[in-house]
């Protein structure tokens, strides 16, 4: 039910509680050498990919000593236990949504990822998360909420991999 | 090619070379199948339409930041590391459009030892049009 708070802002109570929080996320499964060559293949296509990221006589002479992992792969891709229906998604025409109300409509406002180590073959990561801050404004879309959600990547030996903020647009 | 460029031979100003792809439904389904993203609008035109894409499905977001990363770790290099890229994605990627990932050095630093280059980055596509502006750091190696 719409409050008076709810007319003032889109920053709901949920996210009052939740900011700065972090929150374990997902472990992923250990990395093969076959995750890391079939990424490279299709982020390279058609063209060959680099040798560091599938050969492992090439990558032992290199100063990593063995293949890594493009910064950019996901070693959470294909997680069996996530809901995995057919769910239509946003956008599918079966997936139409009443986005006429006030803050029901968002877009992605893009990210700022910084890396850490690389990912290697036999490594499992894990990741956490929280809604780090938000800042809410005018604009030419009218009342507009960016959010701010954090994410971190650390490896087994808990050196950090990948932070990424991503900004979330609701309007 | 373990080190490609080095931070003495570098100056604000170089432009990066330039890394590009044509992209259509083989590039796409080849990027959904490792990173498992089977959405609707990338898969399906009626899909993309509804997502009031006239053209139909588009491609991923992800997939261009994946061409900047391509772009920018044949530039400095395997053994060269890249710390930063930040990006917004800001139009679409039509079916067939070629993705051209630019940028220009805007910075460099020295910072706890480590050489930093700081450049503006964007992937345009045939028309010109920029769909994706963002910032990206490296790391490179000295002489």
């Amino acid at each position: 039910m719409a409050t008076e708070h709810d007319q003032e802002t889109l920053v709901s109570a949920a996210m009052m509680e939740r900011k700065g929080v972090w929150r374990p996320g997902k472990v992923s499964p250990p990395i093969t050498d076959s995750d890391i060559r079939r990424w490279a293949i299709a982020v390279h296509w058609p063209e060959e990919p680099p040798a560091i990221f599938w050969d492992a006589e090439y990558a032992a002479e290199t100063r990593w000593g063995t293949i890594i992992a493009p910064p950019d792969f996901n070693p959470f891709a294909w997680p069996v236990t996530s809901p995995r229906a057919a769910k239509p998604k946003s956008g599918s025409s079966e997936g139409a949504k009443d986005r006429s109300s006030k803050g029901r409509r968002g877009m992605n406002g893009g990210q700022v990822d910084t890396y850490g180590v690389p990912m290697r073959a036999g490594e499992v990561i894990s990741a956490r998360n929280r809604l780090r801050d938000w800042d809410e404004r005018e604009t030419r879309l009218g009342q507009t909420l960016f959010t701010y959600t954090e994410t971190e990547w650390r490896n087994q030996d808990d050196e950090l991999v990948k932070r990424r903020v991503s900004t979330g647009i609701r309007y | 090619m373990s080190h490609n460029v080095y931070f003495e031979d570098i100056s604000v100003g170089d432009e990066l070379p330039e890394w590009s792809r044509k992209t259509d439904f083989m590039s796409w389904n080849r990027y959904a199948a490792v990173n498992d993203e089977f959405v609707y609008i990338h898969m399906d035109d009626e899909a993309g339409r509804a997502a009031l894409n006239e053209q139909g499905a588009f491609g991923m977001g992800n997939l261009r930041y994946a061409y900047i990363v391509n772009a920018l770790q044949d530039w400095i290099g395997d053994e060269a590391q890249i710390r930063e890229i930040g990006c917004q994605f800001r139009a679409i990627n039509q079916k067939n459009d070629v993705l051209t990932v630019v940028g220009t050095v805007t910075e460099k630093v020295v910072e706890d030892g480590e050489s930093l280059v700081r450049l503006d980055v964007d992937v345009v596509n045939q028309a010109g049009d920029k769909t994706c502006p963002g910032h990206a750091i490296v790391a490179v190696a000295t002489r």
